[in-house]
């Protein structure tokens, strides 16, 4: 729904402000960058204390605008209207955990992506659960999630349970009602760090049931996505993206 | 693509009427528990002793008093808390779903069933129960030889109201991971966003369901009605009408 809202507006304001463009200087990023973000997604955009953006999106955003040597300007808008808001030309790229989708590909370009939202099992500690062999095994997930959609697909010998909220399948996995959980790794990395995660530990690969998390451009500032994929490029090969990571997991989400 | 589309129908509709069957199990069962406590219950509501009255009476003012989701909840996540009933001789029945909707259904409509028992035995005339005792019956007799089977048959409208309630109330199920009808139909749209079609199919199956029970107890109504206290019908409809 959200998603829907946000493409209608979008495709309405691109109508109406397709003439409304900022000028940009050669080589094609503007100076300064205008990030978009939203503030309500930790750990990932989140506004702290003072009233400052920060996060993991932030992090990337601030690293990129470094490598590109321009100046990053950061502006936090709601979700419903982040999409509408880079078509009215109001920043130039949204740095938000915005999920690459084909409904958004249609108004907008996507960067590659800057991490992956991996979905895991999370199991018993030592309790011998093994991904390979789901068979006779119950496991738990929310109800219309990509995860719930990969098990009804190829866990055909597995008793799938679903569950409204998350946090009712943490209790049944820890009433041991459930042989493992099937979900979001960053959302379980959090619960794990929780007291009633204690006993419990990810098992297994983490699987990449989408397309990850992209930097949302206009469509025609192709340069800048260009440059923007670039500067991710180089950010993951010499160990900046890696350190930014560290700082929100110990593990990597690329 | 249309043979994958029809493909795709009947597994929707083989699943719905799945949930269908589960629907139909829980409602009945706890019809079945539920009311098996009932007479008890009502008995000791009615009691002389305020010891007997006292405990019936919390338990119904518990269960009517809370929500049924509340008491859903509190069987199925509340009880696995404790280590001690994760551990006990009961966790067979209790790590179940299944059993879990059925004994706080079943614990649910129990408190219902009573009060209207209850009611039915308070509007047994004096005069019958008198003349039981005028004519030697033993209190535990008058209760069961005249009492109660009055108290069924004046109850039976009521009670027929509380089961289609309870079957609506057993899509509470869905909560706890129970794929019973409610629980197949949010599956099934969360699959293919067909929120209007599948709520709709859903909810022509359980008005299919509350027709049968009430056929069924209007059934009984008839059965057990007493000569010359037949059911009056409405002028002009016959019977067997549809909603008669």
């Amino acid at each position: 729904m959200k998603g829907l809202i946000a493409f209608l507006m979008a495709a309405f304001i691109a109508g109406l402000l397709s003439n409304a463009r900022v000028a940009y200087a050669e080589p094609g990023v503007p100076n300064p960058l205008r990030i978009g973000s939203e503030g309500y997604y930790p750990p990932f955009n989140f506004v702290d204390q003072s009233g400052q953006l920060k996060g993991f999106d932030i992090d990337i955003a601030m690293a990129l605008c470094e490598r590109l040597k321009v100046e990053c300007k950061l502006l936090a808008q709601d979700w419903d209207g982040i999409i509408p808001a880079l078509l009215a030309g109001k920043y130039d790229a949204i740095v938000a955990s915005m999920s690459i989708t084909d409904e958004r590909k249609k108004v907008v370009s996507f960067t590659d992506k800057y991490y992956s939202n991996k979905v895991r099992f999370v199991a018993a500690k030592g309790g011998g659960f093994d991904p390979g062999k789901l068979d006779g095994k119950t496991i738990g997930t929310q109800r219309a999630t990509i995860a719930a959609n990969w098990l009804a697909k190829n866990a055909g010998g597995a008793k799938v349970k679903l569950y409204d909220k998350q946090t009712d399948a943490y209790l049944d996995l820890a009433a041991r009602r459930l042989d493992a959980i099937f979900a979001d790794g960053l959302v379980l990395h959090e619960w794990l760090k929780t007291k009633a995660g204690a006993g419990f530990e990810m098992v297994g690969d983490a699987y990449e049931l989408d397309e990850g998390i992209g930097i949302a451009v206009r469509k025609e500032d192709n340069v800048l996505r260009q440059r923007l994929n670039a500067a991710l490029a180089a950010m993951l090969a010499d160990g900046t993206y890696a350190t930014i990571n560290a700082r929100y997991f110990p593990f990597s989400i690329y | 693509m249309m043979a994958a589309l029809h493909g795709m129908a009947a597994e929707s509709t083989a699943q719905l009427l799945a949930g269908a069957w589960l629907t139909m199990q829980l409602t009945a069962l706890a019809m079945l528990v539920g009311t098996t406590l009932a007479f008890p219950l009502a008995l000791m509501r009615t009691s002389r002793h305020g010891w007997l009255r006292a405990p019936a009476y919390g338990y119904v003012f518990f269960f009517r008093g809370t929500p049924l989701l509340v008491q859903i909840f509190l069987v199925y996540y509340g009880l696995a808390q404790f280590e001690a009933i994760r551990d006990g001789f009961l966790w067979p029945v209790l790590s179940e779903a299944y059993w879990c909707a059925i004994i706080a259904f079943s614990l649910n409509t129990a408190a219902y069933t009573a009060e209207i028992l209850r009611g039915g035995m308070m509007a047994v005339p004096l005069g019958e129960r008198e003349a039981a005792r005028a004519l030697g019956f033993s209190r535990w007799q008058e209760i069961r030889l005249i009492v109660l089977p009055r108290a069924v048959r004046q109850a039976l409208p009521a009670y027929g109201n509380e089961v289609i309630l309870m079957l609506k109330g057993s899509a509470l199920a869905s909560t706890i991971t129970l794929l019973e009808l409610t629980g197949v139909a949010r599956t099934l749209i969360a699959r293919t966003y067909l929120a209007v079609e599948f709520f709709a199919l859903a909810g022509l199956i359980y008005l299919l369901l509350t027709l049968l029970i009430v056929r069924g107890v209007r059934l009984l109504e008839r059965r057990w009605a007493l000569p010359g206290q037949a059911i009056e019908t409405v002028p002009g409809t016959r019977h067997g009408d549809l909603l008669a």
